[in-house]
């Protein structure tokens, strides 16, 4: 859970700062996404890193979720008989009780994101347009209820981030007392900037700031 | 007190059980939970019904013998503090108090709230120990160490071994457990003879009893009657990795 967790995290913080060129114009934002795909050129042929990195991503989140399965089996098996009162949490951190159910739904808005910007299956333009009018389109105000689902599932995304990022470095024993306060900071802050950025986009584009 | 108690019964390990409702009138907020499932009790066999078994041993929060979920918490709602040594006090008049058992695969129902705990004991025996000539046994003071590890050994050393951290675990992990008997032993020289192997063969066993895995969700350290830090935990990840991926073990 940790080290995949570490690469999707890595990955989350460059796709979130790629986003923003959006509010640099088209012209830029679109620049970059092609620059995405020429990236190593001509050292190596197009779209090469990129798959390289699509690759890397896919075979993390395979084994991140299989290792949240595994755990979650392991949990079931580990008490059979339930307790008949309602069990009540005394922890700190909402965040770690949606660590499992906001997983599953991230994983429904990752395919759903996919099917949109990726695939343009659920995309209002398709492929002829450019990546910066697919982005207008998608989140044109007519079409609120999809930014609203976008802000949900990377409000989530944020609450698994504040979550993980403490969780992975408990995991691989690099959380020590003295650290904690430094972890917990560190965890807050990336969960926040990464949730923050993403979500100015769409939100952006909703409020018709960016057309 | 007027109380309604909700306890679950179960007359053999392979009977299914079910929660039995008891009225319970004149209960001294002063009495301590223990008694109170005393007066229970002696109520019970007047009037000739099998009373409720359940652990209980120092009746002092020193010996790890006492368990029971009350109302869903492990060792009820006082923080840091065993069911024996919680009292009547803690709860409201005419309050509906569920009382349960230990709930995990590796705890079996013995009878009613009495839960077979073994499983601690086989992990204790997979690495529990340090190798100490016993007969000449050597003077403590003659080894140091250093104060700021003799304090967060004795921090861990203080885990009674209840079982309380695997009740309230949503994924029936013993994690707390362990960490807390890999830093007591690790932390000390005395320990370190076998401290990579300890820390694999423990954590083998842990899994091999059909203990859950951690996911750090914290909710171990809460009901703690020791107040065991999750720190813990984090030393154990680390010494089982160095012992693993380090190759420290032999």
């Amino acid at each position: 859970m940790a080290v995949t967790g570490g690469v999707l995290v890595l990955y989350l913080v460059a796709h979130m700062v790629g986003n923003l060129k959006i509010f640099l114009g088209a012209e830029d934002f679109n620049h970059y996404a092609e620059w995405l795909r020429t990236m190593g050129e001509p050292a190596v042929p197009r779209r090469t890193v990129l798959t390289l990195i699509e690759v890397v991503l896919g075979v993390s989140v395979v084994l991140h979720m299989w290792s949240a399965v595994s755990l979650a089996r392991r949990a079931s098996a580990a008490r059979p008989v339930k307790y008949q009162s309602k069990k009540k949490s005394h922890a700190q951190g909402y965040a770690a009780r949606t660590m499992r159910y906001g997983g599953v739904i991230i994983a429904v808005y990752v395919v759903w994101h996919l099917l949109d910007l990726t695939f343009f299956v659920v995309n209002p333009k398709g492929s002829d347009a450019t990546p910066y009018e697919r982005m207008v389109a998608d989140f044109d105000p007519s079409r609120w209820y999809i930014t609203v689902w976008y802000v949900v599932a990377l409000v989530l995304v944020g609450l698994h981030l504040n979550h993980g990022i403490w969780s992975a470095f408990q995991t691989l024993g690099l959380r020590t007392p003295r650290r904690e306060r430094a972890l917990r900071g560190l965890a807050g802050t990336v969960a926040a900037l990464v949730t923050l950025g993403f979500v100015s986009v769409p939100l952006s584009i909703t409020f018709g700031w960016v057309s | 007190m007027k109380l309604t108690l909700r306890v679950w019964r179960q007359r053999r390990p392979e009977d299914k059980g079910a929660m039995v409702e008891y009225e319970l009138d004149d209960i001294s907020p002063d009495a301590s939970f223990l008694e109170m499932l005393d007066v229970l009790n002696e109520k019970l066999i007047a009037s000739g019904e099998d009373p409720v078994a359940f652990d209980h041993d120092c009746r002092e929060g020193i010996c790890g013998m006492c368990s029971l979920v009350i109302n869903g918490t492990p060792h009820g709602p006082e923080r840091a503090t065993t069911t024996c040594q919680l009292h009547m006090r803690k709860f409201k008049d005419r309050e509906v108090i569920d009382v349960e058992p230990w709930r995990a695969a590796a705890f079996p129902v013995v009878k009613d709230l009495v839960v077979d705990r073994s499983a601690f004991d086989r992990i204790i025996q997979a690495g529990g120990y340090i190798t100490a000539p016993t007969g000449t046994a050597p003077e403590a003071h003659a080894t140091p160490v250093p104060k700021p590890d003799a304090d967060q050994a004795f921090e861990a050393a203080e885990c009674i071994g209840c079982g309380a951290c695997v009740a309230a675990c949503p994924n029936g992990s013993a994690a707390l457990f362990l960490g807390a008997k890999v830093t007591h032993l690790g932390l000390m020289p005395q320990g370190q003879p076998e401290r990579w192997d300890r820390v694999v063969s423990m954590l083998d066993t842990h899994d091999a009893e059909g203990f859950g895995g951690c996911t750090n969700t914290g909710e171990c350290t809460a009901a703690c009657p020791k107040g065991i830090p999750l720190d813990v935990i984090g030393r154990l990840n680390h010494d089982y990795l160095k012992a693993t991926a380090g190759g420290r073990k032999r």
